[in-house]
């Protein structure tokens, strides 16, 4: 026993310096292999396709997330994000009430549609309770009512090569030197033509506000806040964004998070 | 599976040690595997998840966050006084000042607003983006893993052999933790019942807890298993689990660690490296009951 005494103290000596000195730099020594682009970064991001392949899988197309009751609406949904857009044409558009307003659906589609706000929605609408959960980790519970993305899909008629609906909006999220960044963002054609994937242009019984995303915002019930765009005006089907933005997908997308947010 | 791992001791213990009847092969390949791959996921995703929390730190008990109604149960902020910026947490409403480490934090002159410190994160600066990215690439990893242990366990029957609670250990129970206080280790074959009691409740209790609760943060998987956050009290409640389970395997992992080098952590470290662990000697006249796996 007397012998491990010397040893035990000199590894007491050791082990708390290794610790200390894991805990004090240990942090910002993985920082240079985590930024986009770094190979380890881009090994891990692996597992979101992993995650994304695994949840479609258990998912599938039509597993609905959990809807709520009037009682559960107890506060107004919590805006997050752009919430009064500074834009002169979209400050125009609202001074007129969104009368010159069209939603626009391009791309990958038969026939090219704009639709003007009545149109919308007089196409039948769905309204539901579900919880907004934010990718920071808050979650927020309120019902909305729009126009199920897949009937204004069906009106266009979508192109079987088209993988992806972009979504393109009039807010302006960032400044860049090559000008103004406005949201942007995707979504693959199974969220797409998910029965609880609506332009919602309700909430909780009164029109859409300016800070929720007036005129028109998407709702994917089975992802995270921010693949959920405000302020929506175009609509695209495409077969890749590699050539938007930075060609990941979204805005977000392009500044470090994970295309498919499900998790 | 069995007759591979039996016959493996006896064979190195006559090339390694040969005379020396106290060292013993105690852990399987799969048990040493296993355990440092663990010991890195939890790492990866501890220092992660701190980044993540750092997002929004605020627990609540619910569905969801009240903003228009008060069911918040734990926040870190920071708070502007009379003698500068201060860091608090905040417990069930009692508030507590943690400038420094908690709330408000950095070198001195450079300090900021951020709730756990930036040497308790990864990426070290504010980045919750990639923090996810880290987060569930480990955690696959630590499922995984996980899966891969009990397993093997089962089949290498580590499980039966060492974890499995027996009446004996029960009446054990008032000694070891006697023999813990005091800082008395026997060094046996077997785990004593803290030992068994501490491995099974973080391999069968909060590991798991931990996955469930992180799942029951998904919206896809909602849709999949709606029935769990109703079990867990709703989405921000499987949150505020999920925190507190950290703080559990956290308290595991020192204790883990004070064990190890007040039992000797040579000895220790080589059994969970090499497998081989140094047993005491056989007191006169103690019969050690020899355990037939």
């Amino acid at each position: 026993m007397a012998k491990f005494q010397i040893s035990r103290r000199k590894f007491l000596t050791t082990a708390s310096l290794g610790v200390s000195g894991i805990v004090l730099s240990g942090c910002d020594a993985f920082d240079s292999q985590l930024g986009t682009g770094a190979a380890l970064r881009s090994f891990l991001e692996s597992a979101n396709n992993l995650t994304w392949r695994a949840q479609r899988l258990l998912a599938g197309r039509g597993a609905l997330a959990p809807e709520f009751t009037e009682a559960d609406i107890r506060q107004p949904q919590r805006p997050n994000g752009v919430t009064a857009p500074d834009d002169d044409f979209y400050k125009g558009l609202l001074a007129s009430d969104f009368a010159d307003w069209r939603l626009e659906v391009s791309g990958l589609v038969e026939k090219p549609l704009s639709l003007t706000r009545e149109q919308l929605m007089n196409i039948p609408s769905r309204t539901q309770i579900t919880r907004h959960d934010c990718v920071e980790g808050w979650s927020c519970i309120a019902k909305w009512t729009g126009t199920p993305l897949s009937l204004v899909l069906d009106e266009a008629v979508v192109k079987p090569q088209a993988r992806y609906v972009m979504f393109h909006c009039l807010d302006t999220i960032d400044r860049s030197l090559s000008g103004d960044i406005k949201y942007y963002g995707s979504i693959d054609l199974i969220d797409a033509r998910h029965p609880q994937t609506i332009l919602a242009y309700g909430l909780n019984g009164q029109p859409l506000p300016v800070e929720n995303g007036a005129p028109l915002r998407v709702r994917v019930e089975r992802q995270l806040g921010y693949k959920m765009p405000k302020y929506l005006y175009k609509i695209e089907l495409i077969d890749s964004f590699a050539n938007l933005g930075g060609g990941k997908g979204g805005y977000w997308e392009d500044n470090g998070y994970d295309w498919y947010a499900g998790i | 599976m069995e007759s591979v791992a039996r016959s493996q001791p006896t064979a190195r213990a006559d090339a390694a040690a040969p005379k020396d009847a106290t060292l013993i092969y105690r852990q399987s390949r799969w048990t040493r595997l296993t355990h440092w791959l663990w010991a890195i996921s939890l790492f990866f995703m501890l220092l992660s998840g701190l980044q993540i929390f750092n997002a929004r730190p605020q627990l609540y008990i619910g569905k969801e966050s009240g903003f228009g109604y008060n069911n918040t149960v734990f926040a870190i902020g920071a708070e502007n006084t009379a003698t500068g910026p201060r860091g608090y947490t905040e417990i069930f409403g009692k508030r507590f000042d943690t400038t420094g480490v908690l709330g408000w934090s950095g070198p001195p002159g450079q300090e900021t607003s951020r709730a756990f410190p930036s040497w308790a994160t990864i990426p070290s600066y504010y980045d919750l983006g990639t923090a996810r990215v880290v987060h569930f690439f480990f955690a696959w990893g630590l499922t995984t893993t996980l899966v891969v242990w009990l397993v093997a366990s089962l089949i290498n029957g580590h499980l039966r052999r060492d974890l499995a609670p027996r009446i004996d250990d029960l009446r054990r129970l008032p000694r070891d933790i006697v023999d813990h206080a005091k800082l008395k280790f026997h060094h046996t074959r077997e785990y004593n019942t803290l030992q068994k009691m501490a491995y099974g409740g973080v391999l069968f209790v909060l590991l798991p807890l931990m996955i469930i609760t992180g799942l029951a943060m998904s919206p896809s998987m909602n849709s999949v298993l709606p029935f769990l956050n109703d079990l867990l009290g709703g989405r921000q409640t499987a949150r505020t689990i999920h925190f507190a389970v950290m703080l559990l395997l956290v308290a595991f992992f020192i204790i883990h660690i004070l064990m190890i080098i007040a039992a000797g952590p040579i000895n220790e470290l080589r059994s969970i490296i090499t497998g081989w662990y140094r047993i005491d000697p056989p007191a006169h006249g103690d019969e050690r009951p020899e355990r037939s796996a």
